[in-house]
């Protein structure tokens, strides 16, 4: 008996839509939010992960819609991120059936919110998600707005101090990595494990089944990925019977 | 009816929802008068033991469960509100339970906390809650739990770098450290389960 590790598909929802590019730039559609959280239930997804890229107030009210139709037939965990940046923000988002959100540039811009937002909801609410990518030293820098911005902090004292102030989990987010399907960053997971013992969402990368694997044997408890999913390229349940195949311990969705 | 008991804890629109699928009446409240004509009392909660324990108190909410358990009536506690059933916490300070059930609800002696995701639950024998899902995973997200069995009840276990009780069934109360409203298909057998043991 053990822990099943966690897949994880992420949909960036662009007023109401599912929408994805190469880092972050040439945004295609991917379809439509709820439809695809029903379609990746089924599939045996463990959580879902909604990021609002919404530009707008009107396409982030837009988004709220969705997280509430999903909430009326998705019966497992559904986090939201994406310009959050206050606790009516989260309150709003709990309410309307979100059981997390994730968390960014706002609390590097204002760290006091991870401990406000977790000593009124709770740390099983709040997902710190760190943006990080290599400096010309090779380090690992925290980025902030989706890795166009550096903001100047290592991202190990950074995971360090968001576990004190209470962070729930960290969904590690390779800014390298994103949408190149190249296999996720195996030396920013590890460092990363090394300085936290939160749970660590792995995201950023995943190409193939196998690159699954490595995160997990890199250090990673949870698998997020968004473009091999959307376009069909990998299925949930063939990296869940790979990793299976391997010794993961892994969940199969019932099948009645 | 079914009632779910709102005391500003929990993810209520996703428990309404799930105890929906059932096809019985589901009413969230936190009038005491709704709550006596309820065959079924469901206590969700999230957050720290503390805290709820404070908002339970702030709608008199110990005494709709012990009122409703005094009608002869069946309870299910949801994750922080299987927790508060105990007699102490102690997650940031140390609170009073309810102390329905006797045991305290302490740290999970584990590396990586809290403990999230789908985890397997050995199940105590003839157990209602689990038939016909008892090899099913269900969805965790806790880092406080209940450590030691119950002896006036029947225990069921998950391993998370050690044992815990992860539910307690006794004649009217049942308890359960996981969502099973977002534990998918198993998650919904196990509350459809419940409300035809009413």
């Amino acid at each position: 008996m053990s822990l099943a590790i966690r897949i994880i598909p992420c949909l960036d929802v662009d007023a109401g839509r599912v929408v994805k590019g190469i880092n972050f730039i040439n945004l295609v559609d991917a379809g439509d939010p709820v439809e695809m959280a029903r379609k990746y239930q089924m599939e045996g997804a463990d959580e879902l992960t909604f990021l609002d890229i919404s530009a707008s107030a009107d396409g982030r009210s837009t988004t709220i819609e969705v997280v509430k139709k999903c909430a009326e037939e998705i019966f497992i965990p559904l986090t939201v991120g994406g310009g959050i940046s206050s606790i009516a923000q989260v309150d709003t988002l709990l309410r309307a059936g979100a059981d997390k959100v994730s968390i960014n540039t706002a609390a590097i811009s204002k760290p006091e919110l991870i401990n406000e937002i977790s000593e009124r909801f709770g740390n099983q609410v709040l997902v710190l998600s760190v943006d990080a990518r290599r400096n010309e030293n090779g380090e690992f820098e925290v980025t902030t707005h989706g890795g166009r911005k550096s903001s100047g902090l290592d991202m190990r004292s950074w995971i360090e101090e968001i576990e004190i102030r209470g962070a729930g989990e960290i969904l590690l987010n390779s800014m390298d990595r994103d949408g190149v399907k190249s296999g996720y960053d195996l030396e920013m997971i590890k460092v990363a494990r090394e300085h936290s013992n939160l749970p660590i969402i792995a995201s950023g990368g995943a190409g193939t089944v196998e690159h699954f694997q490595e995160a997990l044997a890199a250090g990673a408890n949870a698998l997020l990925a968004a473009s091999v999913f959307h376009f069909g390229e990998v299925r949930i349940n063939q990296v869940k019977d790979e990793l299976a195949k391997n010794g993961f311990p892994v969940r199969m969705e019932m099948s009645n | 009816m079914i009632t779910i008991l709102d005391y500003g804890s929990g993810n209520l629109r996703s428990a309404e929802r799930a105890f929906a699928t059932t096809s019985r009446e589901v009413i969230v409240t936190s009038d005491p008068r709704v709550c006596e004509k309820a065959e079924g009392l469901v206590i969700p909660g999230v957050g720290a033991f503390a805290a709820c324990m404070n908002q339970l108190r702030a709608i008199n909410g110990g005494e709709i469960i012990n009122s409703h358990i005094a009608a002869g009536k069946k309870i299910l506690g949801i994750c922080v509100g299987m927790q508060i059933m105990f007699s102490k916490g102690f997650e940031k300070i140390t609170s009073q339970g309810l102390g329905i059930l006797k045991g305290d609800v302490e740290l999970l002696p584990a590396k990586i906390l809290p403990h999230i995701g789908w985890n397997q639950v050995e199940t105590g024998e003839n157990s209602t809650l689990f038939k016909g899902i008892e090899r099913e995973r269900f969805y965790f997200v806790h880092s406080y739990g209940l450590l030691k069995p119950v002896e006036a009840g029947l225990n069921s276990y998950t391993d998370y770098q050690g044992n815990f009780v992860s539910a307690v069934e006794t004649k009217l109360v049942s308890v359960v450290q996981f969502h099973p409203e977002k534990s998918g298909a198993a998650g919904l057998r196990l509350i459809r389960n419940w409300v035809e043991s009413l």
